[in-house]
C-alpha cells in the first residue's frame, strides 16, 4: 500500500499578538483549533488524532505541555502526539500530521502549533549560559547574523535587499487580518533607518515576539472530497544536518538543498519559479527571503538577491513570497512555520482574503530551524496529485 | 498495512551518567550496535526520529546535537518528539507505513540525574494551578497507589510482590540499576518512605538512552531470521487532572490494547515506575495470569526517562528474536500516574499467529 | 580526577501566565477567599474548573461556589519535601473533596506525621494571610476543627486574569569528556583540538561525534593562539541574562590549523571596523584567573598582519 491521498481542508489561526493577555495557554490553541473546525465543517469529537508542535518547553516554563492541555484541546481519549524540531516544528507537526493520514491510520487528524511568548523571554530562553563557555550568545537574532553577512559577502548583494524584503513584508501584513504587526507606512528607506541591532541585522528586519497559534485540519481521500476547496498534499520533506560542522555551509545548509530537491522530485515540478505560484517562506530576517530562493532552487546561487531586488516576490510579482506578511510580521515561534504550511494551503483553496495571490494553484509552505539545520517543506495544489 | 518488524536494539542504563546532556557520547556506541546488529550503515537508514527533553537536560534545543552522533553529512530525513522512545518508534512506523521509507533508527536520550528528577517532573503538570505548588511525581504516584489500596483493589503485599520479582529477574539483565530479590516479607519489613510506597516501589532514578531499529518486509527478513514484527500498535491519552481521573484506572491503556489482538501474549513488558501501577496495567490490557510480566525487571529497577518505553519495546523483541516467545506486549506511559500509555504487540510473523 | 568536567547551573525564570477567563474566576474566587468550582455538562461540579467541558469542549461557564471544608480521598506523605514546596518539613499531599463539589483537588496538608492523616478525615482550607490570586492562596488543608477557614477579608475587585509563576530549576551541567580534556587544556594555556579518525578535520572544541561522519575525534592536535575571523555580528541589543555589556563583537574565529570556527570576543579595535578576514590572537586573562574555561581567553585581538585572503576561510562559511 502506498501513500494515500490526504487534504487539508481546514484552517486556523489566531489573531497573534505581541501579548494575548485575554487567553490561557489552552484558550490560545482553541481559538485557532476552533477556526479550523469550523473551517472543515467538523466537530472536534469527529477528529482521530491530534499532534502538537512547540518550540522549547523552557519558553512557557512547561514541559511537555501537550499532557496538561489533552483534556482542553479534545484530546482525551485520542491518540496525541508532540513534536519538537526546533524553528521548523510548526512544518514538521503538520507532516506528521499528514503522514497518519497517508498512512492510512488515520482520517481526520487535527494538528495545532503554538507559542505564547509573552510567558517568559525567548532571548532568556536561548541563551542560558553553558559552563565553560563563552556567553555571547545573544539569541537567534545574534546567530544568524554572522550569517547574513556571509551571504552579503559571497553574493555581492547590496545592501538595501533586506529592507525590501521587509518593507514589502511588512506592507502585505497590512492585508491579513491575523497578522501580530501591521505597521502602516513602512518602507525601504524607514526600515533602513531602523536601529541596527544585530549587525547586519537592523530592527526592523527581524521578526516579532508573538503570541499565536495555527491549526489544521488533514482529511483523507475521501473525507477530502466533501470538502468544496482541499489543498491537496503534493509533496512533503524533512530533512537535518549538524549545528556546526567543519565546513558546513552556514549560508545554504546541504540539508536545504537536499530537501527541495526532494520535494520537487515528489511533488513532480521540473521548475519551481515557473510552477510554483507563491511561496510562504521561513523568513524571520528579512535576508532570509534571498538566501533560501537560492537553496530552494527559485534563483541561481547569488542570484536571490536580484530577485527580490527585481520585484519578482512582491504580491504582484512572478513568485509572490510571504503574501501574508510571514513570520516579519507574526512570529508565534512553534506556529510560525505551520502557519507558512497553512497559508500556502489557504492560497491554492482561494480563501486569502485581501493577500490572496491571484491565480494560486501550487504553492509552497516551508520551515527551517535550530541553526539552520532543521528544514521541513510541503507542496499543496488545488488539484489532487495525479501519482 | 506494510509488515513491519523491530529488528535491532540497544541499550545503556546507569544510576548516574558522567557525560553530556546531549549524551551524544552514549549514542555513538549504541548506534554501533544497531549496525552490528544489522549488518548496515547509516546510509541504510531511511528515517531517523528521536525522543527527549528540554527540561531534562536543563536547556533549550538539547536535542540538536544528538544528530552529530549519527554523522548528518549527507543530510538525514530526521525528526524529534517530546516524548518517550516508543513514540518516536511511533512515528517512524508511520513513516514506514506511507511507503516513503523501508527502514528507520529511532533513539531517545536522557540524563535524569542532572537535576532533581521528581521535582522536575512536577514542570508537567498544570502551570497553572499545581506547578506552583510542585506536586513531585513520587507523591502523585502515591496517591494513585492509596486511592487503589482504600478501594481493595490491591495491597501493600501485592505491591511488595512486584517489586520482588521484578528485583528479582533483574539480577539477570545488566542494565538493571537496581537488582537483588529478597522476600516478600522482607521488603514489607523496610521502612515506609513516601507512605503508602516504600523505596522498591519506586523506578529508580536512571540515565540512558535506547535505540530501535525498525524495517519492513523482506528487509527486515535480511536483517533477521526471526524478526519481531510489529503486529499491531496503537496510543492514547487521558486528562491530566489528578482530580477528575479515576486514579485506579488507566482508560488509555486499556482502550489501546482493545485496538489491537492482546490473545496469546506469552511476555508482556509493562512500562510500570511505580510497583502498583503494574497492578492497573496487568487489569487495563487484559493479560492472562500465565503471561510473564517484566522478564526483563521491568522501568521498576531501570527507569531512564524518555527511553523506558522504548526499552519495553526493545525487551519484548529480543524474545521473539530468541524464540523464546512467539507473541509478545510492551507497553510504554508518559505524564503523571499513567496519563498516557502506547502499547504494541510483537510477534514471530507479520500475522500474528503461529 | 573526575572522567568530565561539571559545574551548576539554574535555569530561572518567573513567567508571566495569563490565565483566561476560567482560571482567573478561579483564582479570583482564592483571592477573595472562596473556592470556585465548574458544574460539567455531565452535571458534576468539578475543582478546579476545567477550561472547557469534558463531554462538549465548550468553554466553562457555569461556575458555583463550594465549602472550604470536605474529607480526604486520598493522601501520601512527603518525607523529604523538594524546592517550592508548601512546607520544607514533611507534610501529606492530600485529595480533598470539598463539600459542595463531586471530585477532589490536590494541595497539601499539614500534618506533623503520617499518623495523623487517613482517608476520609476532614480538613479545611487554611487561608494565606496575604492573598494575590493564586494557587498559594491557599496555603494548605488542616485538620478540620469548629473555627474553620478564617478568612483574612482581602480588598481586591478587581478580576484576576494573569499569575507569575517563578520556575527556578538546578542541574549539574558535565561537559562530555572530549570537551573536559579541551577545558583542562585551557587551564594549562593551551588550546587542544581533536583530529576525526574518518576524515581527518581538526575541531576544536573536538567532538563526541564529528558531525559529518558519527566517529568521535581523537588525535590530540594543539593549536596556536592566532586565527582569522571568518564572519560576526555586532550584538547592540541588551537582554535578559546577557553577560557582556553591548555593543560587542560576537565573532567566528577560525585558529590556524583548526577546519571549524568558534565564536568568541572580538576587542582591541572599534566594533565598526572588525572585519571578514581579520587576523586576530587570543588575549590571556591574568594566569590567577585561569579555571577550566574558554573564558580563560579575555577575548582576540587584531595581530596587525594583512587580511586573511578570502579563499582560506571560503569554506567556512
Amino acid at each position: 500500500m502506498g501513500k494515500q491521498p490526504a487534504a487539508v481542508v481546514g484552517i486556523g489561526q489566531t489573531h497573534h499578538r505581541a501579548k494575548r493577555l485575554d487567553v490561557s495557554m489552552a484558550g490560545l490553541c482553541r481559538e485557532a483549533m476552533d477556526r479550523a473546525l469550523e473551517d472543515a465543517g467538523m466537530t472536534l469529537d469527529e477528529i482521530d488524532a491530534i499532534v502538537v508542535g512547540k518550540a522549547p518547553d523552557l519558553f512557557e516554563g512547561v514541559m511537555m505541555p501537550e499532557l496538561f492541555l489533552a483534556e482542553a484541546l479534545g484530546a482525551a481519549g485520542k491518540p496525541l502526539l508532540r513534536v519538537h524540531t526546533a524553528g521548523s516544528v510548526g512544518g514538521s507537526t503538520a507532516i506528521v500530521a499528514a503522514s497518519l493520514v497517508q498512512a492510512g491510520i488515520h482520517r481526520k487528524v487535527l494538528t495545532v502549533a503554538y507559542e505564547k511568548q509573552s510567558e517568559s523571554n525567548a532571548m532568556w530562553a536561548l541563551s542560558v549560559p553553558v559552563p565553560f563557555n563563552m556567553p555571547v550568545h545573544a539569541g537567534a537574532g545574534g546567530y544568524f547574523a554572522p550569517h547574513v553577512r556571509s551571504y552579503i559577502r559571497r553574493s555581492g548583494a547590496p545592501n538595501h535587499v533586506g529592507a525590501i524584503v521587509a518593507a514589502k513584508d511588512r506592507n502585505n501584513a497590512l492585508k491579513n487580518p491575523y497578522a501580530h504587526l501591521h505597521n502602516e507606512g513602512t518602507t525601504v528607506e524607514s526600515v533602513l533607518a531602523s536601529q541596527m541591532l544585530w549587525d547586519p541585522i537592523r530592527y526592523d528586519e527581524t521578526c516579532p515576539s508573538s503570541d499565536g497559534a495555527c491549526a489544521l485540519v488533514i482529511a483523507s481521500e475521501d473525507v477530502a472530497a466533501a470538502s468544496p476547496n482541499p489543498a491537496w498534499i503534493h509533496g512533503t520533506v524533512m530533512r537535518s544536518e549538524a549545528t556546526s560542522a567543519a565546513e558546513r555551509d552556514q549560508v545554504n545548509p546541504q540539508a536545504s538543498r537536499d530537501a527541495a530537491a526532494a520535494l520537487w522530485k515528489q511533488a513532480g515540478i521540473a521548475s519551481p519559479i515557473d510552477e510554483i505560484d507563491m511561496a510562504e517562506i521561513y523568513v524571520p530576517f528579512s535576508w532570509f527571503e534571498p538566501m533560501w530562493l537560492e537553496s530552494l532552487g527559485f534563483a541561481e546561487e547569488g542570484g536571490g538577491w536580484m530577485l527580490t531586488e527585481s520585484g519578482a516576490t512582491a504580491l504582484d510579482g512572478r513568485l509572490p513570497v510571504n503574501a501574508s506578511g510571514g513570520v516579519l510580521s507574526s512570529n508565534p515561534i512553534g506556529a510560525s512555520g505551520m502557519l507558512r504550511f497553512g497559508e500556502a494551503a489557504l492560497q491554492v483553496r482561494g480563501l486569502a482574503g485581501e493577500h490572496q495571490v491571484d491565480g494560486a494553484r501550487k504553492a509552497l509552505g516551508h520551515a527551517y530551524g535550530g541553526g539552520s539545520q532543521f528544514f521541513a517543506m510541503w507542496v499543496v495544489g488545488s488539484d489532487k496529485p495525479t501519482s | 498495512m506494510r509488515d513491519v518488524a523491530v529488528v535491532g536494539f540497544a541499550q545503556r542504563q546507569m544510576p548516574e551518567f558522567d557525560g553530556s546532556p546531549t549524551c551524544v557520547e552514549l549514542l555513538v556506541p549504541l548506534f554501533a550496535e544497531c549496525y552490528e546488529q544489522t549488518g548496515w550503515t547509516r546510509h541504510d537508514v531511511g528515517f531517523w526520529c528521536s525522543g527527549s527533553s528540554d527540561y531534562l537536560a536543563g536547556r533549550s534545543f538539547s536535542f540538536v546535537s544528538a544528530v552529530d552522533a549519527i554523522g548528518v553529512i549527507p543530510p538525514v530525513n530526521e525528526s524529534h518528539v517530546e516524548m518517550d522512545l516508543a513514540w518516536a518508534m511511533y512515528e517512524a512506523w508511520i513513516k514506514i507505513q506511507t511507503g516513503e521509507v523501508d527502514t528507520a533508527l529511532v533513539y531517545a536520550f536522557g540524563k535524569s540525574s542532572a537535576g532533581v528528577l521528581r521535582r522536575t517532573l512536577a514542570l508537567q503538570l498544570d502551570p497553572y494551578l499545581m506547578t506552583p505548588i510542585w506536586p513531585d511525581t513520587v507523591s502523585l504516584a502515591g496517591l494513585q497507589a492509596r486511592a487503589g489500596i482504600d478501594a481493595g483493589l490491591w495491597d501493600e503485599r501485592a505491591m511488595a510482590e512486584v517489586a520482588q520479582r521484578s528485583l528479582t529477574d533483574a539480577e539477570k539483565n545488566d542494565y538493571a540499576v537496581r537488582k537483588g530479590g529478597s522476600s516478600v516479607d522482607a521488603l514489607l519489613a523496610r521502612p515506609m518512605y513516601a507512605d503508602p510506597l516504600r523505596k522498591h516501589d519506586c523506578a529508580p532514578v536512571t540515565d540512558g538512552a535506547a535505540a530501535i531499529v525498525l524495517a519492513a518486509g523482506d528487509k527486515a527478513r535480511a536483517v533477521r531470521e526471526q524478526p519481531a514484527w510489529l503486529t499491531g500498535i496503537a496510543h492514547h491519552v487521558d486528562p491530566l487532572s489528578m482530580g477528575t481521573r479515576d486514579l485506579t484506572r488507566a482508560p488509555s491503556a486499556r482502550r489501546s490494547a482493545a485496538a489491537l489482538d492482546v490473545t496469546g501474549v506469552e511476555v508482556a513488558e509493562l512500562h510500570a515506575p511505580f510497583s502498583h501501577q503494574e497492578l492497573v496495567l496487568r487489569r487495563e490490557l487484559g493479560l492472562a495470569d500465565d503471561v510473564s510480566v517484566n522478564p526483563s525487571g521491568g522501568a521498576l529497577v531501570s527507569n531512564p526517562m524518555f527511553s523506558a518505553g522504548g526499552i519495553r519495546v526493545g525487551e519484548a523483541a529480543r524474545r521473539i528474536w530468541s524464540g523464546e516467545a512467539s507473541k509478545a506486549l510492551a507497553h510504554a506511559t508518559s505524564g503523571p500516574a499513567l496519563q498516557q500509555n502506547l502499547v504494541c504487540t510483537l510477534a514471530s510473523t507479520p500475522e500474528g499467529t503461529n | 580526577m573526575p572522567r568530565t568536567l561539571s559545574a551548576p547551573v539554574t535555569v530561572a525564570f518567573d513567567y508571566t501566565r495569563s490565565t483566561g477567563p476560567v482560571i482567573g474566576r478561579f483564582l479570583t474566587g482564592l483571592r477573595d477567599g472562596v473556592v470556585v468550582g465548574a458544574r460539567t455538562s455531565e452535571g458534576r461540579v468539578v475543582i478546579p474548573p476545567p477550561e472547557y467541558d469534558p463531554v462538549t469542549h465548550q468553554p466553562t461557564t457555569d461556575f458555583v461556589e463550594v465549602s472550604s471544608s470536605g474529607s480526604v480521598t486520598s493522601w501520601v506523605w512527603v518525607p523529604e519535601p523538594v524546592a517550592g514546596q508548601p512546607f520544607d518539613r514533611p507534610f501529606a499531599w492530600a485529595l480533598v473533596t470539598l463539600d459542595g463539589a463531586d471530585v477532589p483537588f490536590l494541595h497539601a496538608l499539614d500534618v506533623s506525621s503520617a499518623d495523623e492523616v487517613s482517608t476520609g478525615m476532614r480538613v479545611q482550607v487554611r487561608w494565606a494571610a496575604e492573598r494575590a490570586g493564586a494557587i498559594t492562596d491557599i496555603a494548605c488543608f488542616e485538620p478540620a476543627d469548629d473555627g474553620a477557614g478564617a478568612i483574612v477579608p482581602f480588598p481586591g475587585d478587581d478580576v484576576v486574569s494573569g499569575v507569575v509563576t517563578p520556575v527556578e530549576l538546578d542541574y549539574v551541567y558535565a561537559a562530555s569528556p572530549e570537551e573536559s580534556a579541551f577545558y583542562r587544556g585551557l587551564a594549562e594555556g593551551r588550546l587542544l583540538g581533536q583530529r576525526c579518525p574518518t576524515c581527518h578535520k581538526v575541531y576544536i572544541p573536538p567532538r563526541s561525534a564529528c558531525p559529518t561522519d558519527g566517529s568521535p575525534t581523537t588525535d590530540e592536535v594543539e593549536l596556536p593562539e592566532t586565527g582569522t575571523v571568518t564572519t560576526f555580528c555586532i550584538v547592540n541589543v541588551p537582554f535578559l541574562g546577557q553577560k557582556i555589556t553591548p555593543p560587542y563583537v560576537s565573532a567566528y574565529v577560525l585558529l590556524d590549523g583548526a577546519d571549524i570556527a568558534f565564536l568568541h570576543l572580538i576587542l582591541d579595535i572599534p566594533a565598526e571596523e572588525v572585519h571578514m578576514g581579520l587576523r586576530v590572537k587570543a588575549v590571556w586573562k591574568p594566569r590567577e584567573e585561569w579555571g577550566t574555561t574558554i573564558e580563560n581567553i579575555s577575548h582576540f585581538a587584531p595581530t596587525g598582519e594583512p587580511d586573511a585572503d578570502y579563499d582560506t576561510y571560503k569554506n567556512q562559511l
